[in-house]
């Protein structure tokens, strides 16, 4: 199948313009692991300053955490599937394998929602509802959790956006043998991924 | 080359359009929707200019409300609080909306393509956003000061910023949180373009000094702006919020703002000065005619100011109660880094060194830099020293410092930059003679402004006061003198440089006889820079042997058509 993809002028070749946009999105992909950087930073600095702070950590529904961390994984694995089957020109499956990856990723932000839900119950959110958030500390930990939770989430939701223009109005990347937009879309969904791996331990496990 | 070509005198009557110029960028369309909507990276680099030069005067304004207050020991013209909001409003304009983007997104934005042989950067579309997204930044900046201004100064230090102040901190960090994502996504484009946008030939070590000090900036943008976008993002949600991230009084961290936002400060003024060292190198090597003395280590220590910057940001933390065994560490990077800046300054000396040396308004200002930033350089290294900073922490000595590393340095390479490319850009000579006068206006006006700032910092005058003892008056009456006629040096150009648009004399390809492949093609270029993809078979600055009475040569393969 001929690739769609038009050679823009300032490139001398197609494939000089794929390693371009391979390249570029990597890039910035750095730069989203340095936002997600300073987030760390925070954890860690008020982790070593208070030596309680991880007491509020032990009011959280970790067993949601390792759910959703498994269901994150299991469609990263899926969308790394998908760029294979988009290489192998098998566009039919490749769908196939988006769909699976936009449902887990919905799954992963309908239980952290629900997670949402049930520490509102528990009244450990602050502002909102802290009728259980004993001292400074544990409001400290809950107000980073939230912070941090909260970007990641909204990260999830640009990657869902992403890897949704695949199934429209971008379909036809799906069949580009080049993979090049799929594969981008693919590393930022990798990004969401990988964050919550490091996100997961260092605000539920780490006691 | 004739001197007059080098010093020209202003016709009397227009001179009409040349051929080149009607087949130039410039006249790809006239209409605003031409400009507004183009992905030409020329075209793009000219918004830039405009938009920054716009806030150059904004935060201009704001210096000259400034010095005009402290012509007198009494608050006459402002209340403190105006005061405080005209020197925070001065700062963040000149630094996020002038400084930072201007030699990288203007000289950089038109010559990088033009310097590696490239008809565009890689990602066009993504240079105009980035330009949109400057634009809807320095929005929110103009409606900060609308709603009232802001009084944190440019360091949104906590916990006065998210819980204390009552300006219209929100807004403003608005401003410099959406304008970071413009520095990324330049960033992103200038690395990809160098990477893989080279010409047949134009190998690392063939590439423009210019091109390399860019290069270095472009992984600071990438690297550093993203820990101050979720710094400022964290001093919002408190500010809006009140969460506890950085209020001591939840059981957060000032200390820890301070470290994440010197993560991206102190490589921030890296971003100033690199491109500025960068348009110096090319400067130089031009005025002497001869081949850059230590090609690599000119190169080599961009890359290690770059590295070692990002090592460097607690020597603003000396008394701010960090461990002070972290101090001694900083203190020691901080020498450190004045190396590679020292070696630069040498190599720059050497290449003047029995060079063919034509006094011209671009050398002058290349001097200028030279000059300016070895004294600021040198002060740096004072303060990084734990003792004398002590002392020094928040007085004019810092002040002066950094006016003479950021203003001093980069505003004059900025200049040197715009007339050294004028002809490039438009096509036009300017007057030289005007060109020398304000070069030299520019240096000593600002040696008049900034000098007294060191001696009153250094007898204990605190930064950010505009009451003062009476006995640093005559001191400051200098300062505010000289600050006008900076102010008349700046202005200069802008009636010399539009004159020559239309009376200049047309400036043909090469005015200079420099060696950079954007000489190769017509002033101003057309569209697609190069009517061939051009074909480098010579390292950058290859002047010739004889000097300026030899053939003048250029990177570009002799045999390019064979």
């Amino acid at each position: 199948m001929p690739d769609a993809r038009a050679v823009q002028p300032q490139f001398p070749t197609l494939e000089r313009q794929n390693d371009a946009d391979h390249f570029g999105m990597l890039l910035f992909l750095s730069t989203e692991v340095l936002i997600f950087g300073g987030v760390f930073a925070v954890a860690f600095t008020l982790r070593a300053e208070h030596a309680d702070y991880a007491q509020a950590s032990k009011q959280m529904h970790y067993w949601i955490g390792g759910i959703n961390t498994g269901v994150l994984l299991t469609s990263s694995a899926l969308v790394a599937l998908m760029v294979e089957a988009v290489r192998a020109g098998r566009a039919k499956l490749a769908g196939w394998l988006l769909g699976g990856t936009i449902a887990l990723g919905l799954v992963f932000l309908a239980l952290k929602f629900t997670e949402y839900a049930l520490e509102y119950r528990d009244g450990v959110v602050p502002i909102l509802s802290d009728a259980n958030l004993h001292g400074g500390v544990e409001r400290l930990f809950m107000d980073l959790y939230f912070v941090a939770t909260g970007l990641h989430a909204l990260h999830v939701t640009v990657g869902l956006c992403l890897l949704g223009s695949l199934l429209w109005p971008f379909g036809r990347a799906r069949r580009e043998r080049t993979a090049v937009f799929a594969g981008n879309a693919a590393l930022y969904w990798h990004l969401v991924d990988i964050v919550w791996v490091f996100l997961y331990p260092t605000l539920y496990l780490a006691r | 080359m004739s001197p007059s070509q080098v010093n020209p005198r202003m016709s009397q009557e227009a001179v009409p359009d040349t051929p080149e110029e009607r087949r130039s960028y410039l006249a790809e369309g006239h209409s605003l929707r031409s400009w507004l909507l183009t992905t030409d990276h020329k075209r793009i680099a000219i918004l830039f200019m405009v938009a920054i030069t716009f806030f150059f005067f904004c935060g201009g304004v704001a210096a000259a409300l400034i010095r005009l207050d402290l012509l007198t020991p009494a608050p006459d013209l402002m209340s403190n609080d105006g005061y405080n909001r005209a020197f925070s409003l001065h700062g963040i304009i000149m630094v996020w909306f002038f400084l930072i983007p201007s030699i990288p997104t203007t000289f950089g934005n038109f010559l990088l393509p033009l310097m590696i042989g490239a008809k565009d950067l890689a990602f066009p579309r993504l240079n105009l956003a980035s330009w949109y997204i400057f634009v809807l930044g320095g929005l929110f900046t103009l409606i900060t000061v609308v709603a009232g201004g802001v009084d944190t100064g440019w360091t949104f230090y906590t916990p006065f910023s998210s819980t204390y102040s009552n300006g219209a901190v929100f807004l403003a960090i608005t401003a410099v949180f959406i304008s970071g994502f413009s520095s990324i996504l330049t960033g992103i484009n200038f690395i990809v373009t160098v990477h893989k946008l080279r010409c047949p030939g134009m190998t690392w070590g063939r590439l423009p000094l210019f091109v390399w000090s860019i290069y270095t900036t472009a992984i600071i943008f990438v690297l550093a702006t993203p820990v101050l976008t979720i710094t400022l993002v964290l001093v919002a949600l408190e500010r809006v919020f009140g969460l506890g991230i950085f209020d001591p009084a939840l059981g957060g961290d000032p200390i820890l703002f301070q470290h994440l936002f010197w993560f991206y400060s102190h490589p921030a003024v890296y971003i100033m000065v690199l491109p500025a060292m960068g348009v110096v190198s090319e400067l130089i090597t031009n005025a002497a005619h001869k081949q850059i003395f230590g090609y690599w280590f000119v190169a080599g220590s961009a890359i290690a100011i770059g590295v070692i910057g990002f090592m460097v940001w607690g020597h603003h933390m000396f008394v701010s109660g960090q461990s002070p065994y972290a101090s001694a560490i900083f203190s020691f990077l901080s020498i450190v880094v004045a190396v590679p800046s020292a070696i630069k300054v040498y190599n720059w000396t050497a290449t003047l060194h029995k060079g063919e040396i034509v006094i011209d308004g671009p050398l002058l200002y290349a001097l200028g830099f030279i000059g300016l930033f070895t004294i600021g350089g040198l002060t740096g290294v004072m303060l990084a020293m734990i003792a004398a900073d002590v002392h020094l922490t928040d007085t004019y000595f810092v002040v002066a410092h950094f006016h003479f590393i950021m203003v001093g340095g980069s505003v004059s390479a900025y200049f040197g930059a715009l007339h050294f490319w004028w002809p490039k850009i438009t096509g036009r000579l300017y007057n030289d003679m005007w060109a020398r006068l304000a070069a030299l206006l520019i240096f000593f006006g600002f040696v008049m402004t900034f000098a007294p700032q060191f001696v009153m910092g250094y007898e204990g005058m605190p930064r950010r006061y505009h009451v003062y003892p009476q006995v640093f008056q005559p001191l400051m009456v200098m300062s505010s003198v000289g600050s006008s006629v900076l102010a008349v040096a700046y202005v200069l150009p802008f009636f010399y440089l539009f004159w020559s648009l239309r009376y200049g004399k047309p400036a043909g390809p090469n005015p200079w006889g420099a060696t950079g492949l954007e000489w190769t093609t017509p002033s101003p270029p057309p569209k697609d820079n190069f009517e061939t993809v051009p074909v480098v078979d010579k390292e950058a600055y290859c002047y010739p042997e004889q000097g300026r009475a030899g053939e003048p040569q250029t990177q570009q393969a002799e045999s390019v058509d064979a």
